[in-house]
């Protein structure tokens, strides 16, 4: 997955006079030079998608892409074939163990002064990724998600976190790609009595030690634990949404620690080690050392029922007050070799059909970002006929959505845990 | 001008190349971490320099765990495989065991790192394969025991699989070394003079022969103290050791941590330094001990008691590899395979038909690096030590001291700032640019195992055609490349294996627009699959397999009249 943590630059100074004289010197310098980048992003007119179709034909898009997933990458090779018949596009997919090398990687573009023909031309990202290369102004530098033709689908106004990823402003800088939602999965064939809160699972530990775990933070679906569970403690949830300040952090530290102190001698090797991520999580699952596991794609579980790495046995579940969502998106750098290409695929992969596609378990299974109601019959279709699966919640099971703190959040309680259970 | 200088003339730039490719790239790596490890990094605005990442690093929770993780795996796996080459070398050189461990060993040096662990560790889990063979039968257990194992806080099951691993590169290194120091002869004019079989071996032979595989233990400590991978499957986690740590500050989407990974990677290297200072010490106080024990004049001929323990944690050490193997081969086409069955409960090729039709790019893209870059080495290498030959030169200690540098300085470290210039000459992505990344290990590779056997082969030879009115080349082509054919394809083998490895090179330098098998099997591995674990895991050994088959197969057809060219000396 796309989705990594966030932590704001903690170590900005204050720039000495000299250096802000050199700042504003170089500053006119880069303006000058910059000019003509703009005047090239202005040749490009999203709106005008005939001529869009046009240059995309016979390029070559490189899309940077998480490759953990095989089948993802069979989704992804699907729409490099599409592309290419349809719209005369090769596809290549860049498979990536972890996106934020592909940011060091634009990173490393800019520092080399490498303004056109990058090497990445599309890549998948949300939250902390996509904050920091819109902070650093490596996106392509207009709102050119909305004017793609497929946009009209989206569902802005039921999905508020296409708009707003992790709390920062999409700013149509990107074009969503999927939802997720964390949801919880057990085998009904060994488990009975589930946890429907925080609070449960803490009660639920005692009685079964040694058989929950969570993926060490900062990986993005631990973090993601302890947001959910900070949000179920906090005295108000709202506070959440706001920057953390010393006062309001605290109230909420507290309890969350207080919890977790407690939880960890139940836990698995009772939390003297825990798993990396979401897969390390299922696998502890299949090999029955825990045995309630969870997953940012609610249709995880049942993709690994019919992939034959988890019994037919296993279910999903939420917590009665709702769980932490969020979108994922797809985003161009600025300097993309093969701009038109990566507008295009982006469209595509925001088509209804592209989009059923994708939300069919047996293909992938990740839910879409479309209003469904915004959509013909014939593409209201394909999403009816699809069957999600045994162990996949169905919208009214799954419970709210709930948003994602303000990033200051992650970042201190990444820290705050790291320093207080990273060494043992 | 004569012949000769011709000659010399010809290959006198080659070391100077061989510099070049192994240490340009390195140290263009490193001032890229020196700048930002003072916090120097003018791309996030950091113009000043400044010791901040350095305090910042310091006060890292479990930093100095982390250190003593590093050191210890450094040494006391190196240690532990030394001892097992031992083992086998002394107590059993010339007999079947020798010969069959040979045969074995040869592939299990093509597997990959990543690979080897995680067959250890899919072993040993509490939910692994010797747990599920035992349970419930055995030990009544329907459901895994709650075990701190791998991952356990000492890093015990990183340093055996770290061992097991690196058993078979000194094995097969001391195999290559032995013809060229007479070891048969030695050890047999000891035994003559009453010594037990493993102390004639111990006095005869092995001061010898470490002399000549002291660089490839140097690399092995230098390797151990610094993986990444192996770490992440078998190590600590509360706190791991400083490499992995340092990935994770580098692949840090708060770009400002890159002056904190920049700080760590010097540290790393301080590090790796100071395991290998550890190793020279001990290297003294040994010499001196074995040096006083042969003084005693003491015989050892009771040695039946530690020949078979070395035979012993000899084959178990390949045991437990090929086992995990097979481990990870089952699981390539396992079904539903859940805790306790010992066999996953149906077979199926869905993994392998599913994935057919992705695997020829991958595979051909790591085939074509792989002998591009190991031609290129090989060629150099040859260059350089024929070089020195005509020369009639020995190297210089400091000379080949620099050899270390690409094992020694931890990749993470200076790749990146490798990728910035080459992307900033506008070569990044290119095939070359990734071929010539991974010289950067390979030659040194090829260059530490070839250098030793070439160097010790008896000049007289060459003296002797000389006198009969060979000229250089035809001493270098009739002489010289027959007589170390055995080393020379090892060497080759061992650097096709070396590039068949490289993750991170690979990723970096060619953007990731060309796929290896290797890139392929670690962005996959992130997913946790162990079927698709398994199935990568099969092709990498694959093309590194095929490579030391050719390696150990060619001499032996050549030579199969030519008892002195076998490769033990009787």
């Amino acid at each position: 997955m796309p989705m990594r943590r966030k932590a704001d630059n903690g170590r900005k100074k204050k720039p000495s006079r000299a250096t802000n004289l050199m700042r504003l010197a170089l500053s006119g310098l880069v303006a000058g030079l910059a000019l003509p980048a703009v005047a090239m992003s202005g040749e490009l007119d999203v709106r005008d998608w005939p001529s869009v179709l046009e240059k995309a034909r016979g390029q070559t898009v490189y899309f940077h892409a998480w490759g953990g997933g095989e089948r993802i990458n069979a989704y992804i090779d699907w729409a490099g074939k599409e592309l290419s018949r349809r719209h005369g596009i090769t596809l290549k997919h860049v498979k990536v163990s972890d996106t934020a090398n592909v940011v060091s990687q634009i990173i490393a573009e800019k520092a080399a002064g490498k303004q056109t023909g990058g090497s990445v031309d599309l890549v998948w990202i949300n939250g902390e990724n996509f904050a920091s290369l819109k902070e650093k102004g490596l996106l392509l530098p207009m709102s050119w998600a909305p004017d793609l033709p497929n946009y009209r689908f989206a569902d802005i106004a039921g999905k508020p976190t296409l708009t707003t990823d992790f709390t920062v402003p999409t700013d149509g800088l990107e074009s969503p790609w999927g939802m997720a939602q964390l949801s919880f999965y057990y085998d009904s064939a060994i488990t009975s009595d589930l946890p429907r809160s925080a609070t449960e699972l803490l009660d639920w530990a005692k009685t079964h030690p040694g058989r929950f775990a969570y993926p060490k933070p900062p990986d993005f679906l631990g973090s993601t634990f302890l947001k959910q569970v900070a949000l179920e403690l906090a005295p108000d949830p709202s506070l959440l949404a706001k920057p953390a300040t010393d006062e309001r952090y605290k109230q909420v530290a507290d309890k969350l620690f207080a919890y977790l102190d407690a939880l960890h001698p139940y836990l698995w090797r009772k939390a003297k080690a825990f798993p990396d991520n979401v897969s390390s999580l299922k696998n502890l699952l299949a090999d029955g050392e825990t045995e309630i596991a969870f997953t940012f794609n609610p249709s995880d579980a049942s993709a690994a029922i019919a992939n034959q790495e988890l019994p037919d046995t296993v279910r999903s579940f939420s917590f009665e007050m709702g769980t932490i969502g969020n979108s994922h998106f797809v985003a161009i750098p600025f300097n993309a070799n093969a701009r038109e290409g990566a507008l295009v695929l982006a469209d595509f992969l925001l088509s209804p059909e592209a989009q059923a596609r994708k939300q069919d378990p047996a293909i992938w299974g990740d839910p879409t970002v479309l209003d469904l109601d915004s959509l013909d019959e014939a593409d209201k279709a394909r999403f009816d006929g699809l069957d999600l699966g045994v162990a996949t919640l169905k919208p009214d099971e799954i419970g709210p959505s709930l948003p994602e703190p303000h990033a200051s959040w992650m970042e201190r309680l990444e820290k705050d845990w790291t320093t207080r259970y990273g060494v043992q | 001008m004569t012949n000769t200088e011709k000659g010399s003339l010809l290959f006198r730039p080659a070391p100077l190349l061989a510099l070049l490719l192994m240490l340009g790239p390195i140290l263009a790596g490193l001032l890229g971490v020196l700048l930002p490890a003072f916090g120097w990094m003018p791309v996030l605005g950091q113009e000043r320099l400044t010791l901040a990442p350095f305090s910042d690093l310091f006060v890292t929770p479990g930093l100095l765990r982390s250190l003593a993780l590093s050191l210890a795996s450094g040494l006391i796996a190196t240690c532990l495989a030394v001892l097992l080459t031992i083992g086998l070398l002394a107590g059993w050189s010339d007999t079947r065991l020798l010969r069959s461990m040979q045969q074995l060993i040869s592939p299990l040096l093509s597997i990959p790192h990543a690979a080897t662990a995680l067959g250890f560790a899919f072993l040993f889990a509490p939910s692994g394969w010797l747990v599920r063979m035992i349970s419930p039968d055995l030990t009544g257990w329907s459901r895994p025991p709650d075990w701190l194992f791998p991952h356990d806080p000492f890093g015990l099951a990183m340093i055996i699989g770290l061992t097991i691993k690196e058993m078979p590169f000194l094995l097969l290194v001391s195999l290559a070394a032995l013809p060229q120091i007479e070891a048969g002869k030695m050890a047999t004019a000891a035994r003559t003079l009453g010594y037990g079989k493993v102390a004639s071996w111990l006095y005869a032979v092995w001061p010898r022969l470490y002399r000549q595989i002291r660089l490839p233990v140097f690399a092995t400590i230098a390797y151990a103290s610094s993986v990444v991978d192996v770490a992440l499957i078998l190590g600590p986690t509360n706190p791991p050791t400083l490499a992995v740590q340092l990935v994770r500050w580098m692949s840090d989407p708060d770009l400002s941590m890159r002056l904190l990974a920049s700080a760590g990677a010097l540290l790393q290297l301080v590090v790796t330094l100071a395991a290998l200072a550890l190793w020279w010490l001990a290297e003294r106080i040994l010499s001196h001990l074995i040096a006083h024990a042969i003084g005693t004049g003491r015989r050892f001929q009771k040695d039946g008691v530690i020949r078979w323990l070395g035979a012993l944690f000899n084959i178990a050490a390949v045991v437990i590899m090929l086992s995990g193997l097979a481990g990870l081969a089952l699981w390539s086409i396992a079904g539903l395979w859940c805790f306790p069955d010992a066999m996953p409960v149906t077979l199926t090729l869905q993994n392998w038909m599913r994935h057919a039709s992705m695997l020829s790019e991958p595979l051909l893209n790591a085939l074509l690096i792989g002998l591009l870059s190991t031609l290129i080495g090989l060629l150099v290498t040859i260059a350089c030590l024929e070089t020195e030959c005509r020369a009639h030169r020995t190297p210089a200690s400091r000379s080949l001291s620099i050899l270390y540098w690409p094992l020694i300085v931890p990749q993470v470290a200076f790749l990146f700032g490798l990728q910035l210039i080459a992307i900033s000459l506008d070569v990044a992505y290119s095939l070359w640019s990734v071929v010539l990344s991974h010289l950067v290990f390979v030659l040194p590779y090829i260059f530490l195992s070839l250098g030793a056997p070439w160097r010790a082969l008896d000049p007289r030879f060459a003296g002797i055609a000389a006198s009969l009115g060979h000229g250089p080349w035809s001493i270098l082509f009739r002489i010289r490349l027959p007589m170390l054919l055995r080393p020379i394809l090892t060497a080759a083998a061992i650097g096709f294996a070396v590039s068949i490895g490289q993750y991170l090179a690979t990723i970096l330098m060619g953007g990731g627009r060309w796929e290896t098998i290797t890139t392929e099997a670690v962005s996959l591995s992130a997913g946790g699959n162990r079927r698709l674990i398994g199935l990568y895991a099969m092709l990498q050994m694959l093309l590194p397999f095929l490579g030391f088959l050719l390696a150990v197969g060619v001499p032996h057809i050549l030579f199969r009249n030519r008892r002195d060219m076998a490769p033990t000396n009787r």
